[in-house]
């Protein structure tokens, strides 16, 4: 257990940093580079504070859907494997119901202000 | 790169180096001035020049294997590069004029020299610019016109181009995605879709792009000065190229737009169509707007190797890799929509 502030908060305020203060006084290439610093810390805070919540059901998921056990990853590549087999039917939508909320939770964490997602999930989300 | 013995660009003086090259290419030229390698092209290194002459500056490009001689396994090579670049600028497309192809003895590597053309080429400023605003609205069936006449060019010198049905295309990126040692569910979901809905391939292959898409468009106030990075051109289905410029990783937020973020699929093929190009089924757009998804994923996927193994350890390579994710979101709404 480790004093507070937790990774979050401290990631955070390395951004805003970066934004405020860094990323104004630089030359042009070094403040385009800073910037994809700053998303970066942003998606390793995001990240953090997601692997820090409840486990998200992936796992189980998958276990249902392929009726073993085994780690995520293993299940993830049985999975893959088995779709491009055609053990699994694309029309499945168990399987469908499946790669979506994998897929959107991995879009909350990567880029939640991607378009698709802010499609997707009616999120008003920030304009860069 | 060891078998590359010095790379001269990367320590002499420039303007001394590219002078023959410059020479070459526009004759009468008395001095390189303003040589500076651009930021951009992550495959290949772009210089850019102004040759002096008595009649006044000629603004060139330099494209050069990075570092000389390395160059990419997805790409043609900068030879074959600058051959369909002069095939399609000899057949009326907005192409840049290749001037001079770089030699053995010319000692800078593989390359060419092309003419610099004015625009601009960075997504937003094209989508916002207010220089743009007049060109906008008919930016997509200049882009249909511009793909007809690349679709028309006569492929019989191109023979050392690679040739693909929809079908051996999916397995040539299925290869690619294998490589990676990436797993992704909805990759594989897509390669399974992909391999059950591909069209037959057209009767004769037509010369393809291959990286249409906003960003490698040189836009003037008054339309397209050039299509550029050809570096992916090959020969095969018309289709892909407009699937490819209607991906959504290319409409930089302007969902709305599937023509590069500023037009309608209709106005592209509308332009297309009026230009002599024969217009796709829906079912075959599809297809290669799928493909294209899974294409640029795979890409993103692929950078994963090329930051943790070295070739390119830094936070954008790292931060591209986790973009893979955005065109998972986008095949599954394209091909698995939720009921």
């Amino acid at each position: 257990m480790h004093d507070r502030p937790d990774p979050c908060e401290i990631l955070t305020a390395a951004a805003a940093f970066l934004r405020r203060e860094l990323i104004p006084a630089l030359p042009p290439e070094l403040s385009f580079k800073t910037r994809i610093l700053a998303n970066a810390l942003d998606l390793v805070a995001r990240q953090t504070a997601a692997d820090g919540a409840a486990a998200d059901g992936t796992h189980a998921r998958l276990a249902g859907l392929l009726g073993r056990e085994g780690s995520e990853e293993e299940l993830a590549a049985d999975l893959a494997r088995r779709i491009e087999e055609g053990a699994i039917a694309l029309t499945d939508p168990a399987l469908i119901d499946h790669l979506w909320t994998t897929t959107l939770a991995k879009l909350a964490v990567d880029q939640p202000n991607y378009a698709s997602y802010r499609a997707e999930t009616g999120a008003a989300g920030l304009q860069e | 790169m060891n078998d590359e013995p010095t790379d001269l660009l990367a320590k002499g003086d420039p303007r001394l180096l590219l002078l023959p090259l410059a020479r070459a290419a526009v004759p009468g030229c008395t001095a390189v001035h303003n040589a500076r390698r651009l930021t951009g092209g992550a495959n290949q290194e772009t210089w850019a020049l102004d040759a002096e002459t008595e009649a006044g500056a000629v603004p060139l490009i330099l494209r050069r294997a990075r570092g000389g001689t390395l160059q990419r396994s997805t790409g043609i090579g900068l030879d074959a590069e600058a051959l369909v670049i002069r095939t399609a600028y000899g057949n009326g497309v907005p192409a840049p004029e290749v001037l001079h192809v770089l030699s053995a003895g010319d000692g800078l590597g593989k390359g060419f020299v092309m003419r610099r053309m004015a625009g601009e080429t960075i997504p937003r400023k094209i989508l916002q610019g207010d220089a743009f605003s007049a060109i906008r609205p008919r930016l997509a069936g200049d882009c249909g016109k511009a793909l007809a006449a690349i679709h028309a060019v006569p492929t019989d010198g191109l023979d050392r181009l690679e040739r693909f049905t929809p079908l051996s295309r999916v397995e040539w990126l299925h290869a690619h995605y294998r490589a990676t040692e990436q797993v992704s569910p909805v990759f594989a979901y897509a390669f399974a879709w992909l391999r059950a809905h591909a069209p037959d391939a057209p009767e004769k292959p037509a010369l393809v792009h291959g990286d249409f898409r906003n960003g490698n468009l040189m836009i003037a106030p008054d339309g397209i000065s050039a299509v550029l990075d050809w570096e992916n051109a090959h020969l095969g289905d018309p289709a892909e190229d407009l699937g490819w410029f209607c991906v959504p990783s290319w409409r930089f937020g302007n969902l709305d737009k599937p023509a590069g973020g500023f037009g309608t699929r209709e106005d592209l093929l509308a332009g297309y169509g009026a230009a002599g190009g024969c217009i796709p089924s829906p079912d075959r757009l599809r297809f290669w707007e799928a493909y294209g998804s899974l294409y640029w994923g795979v890409v993103c996927a692929r950078s994963v190797d090329e930051f943790r193994g070295g070739a390119d350890p830094s936070v954008e390579r790292a931060m591209i890799a986790r973009r893979a994710s955005e065109t998972e979101l986008d095949l599954l709404r394209l091909i698995a929509p939720r009921r």
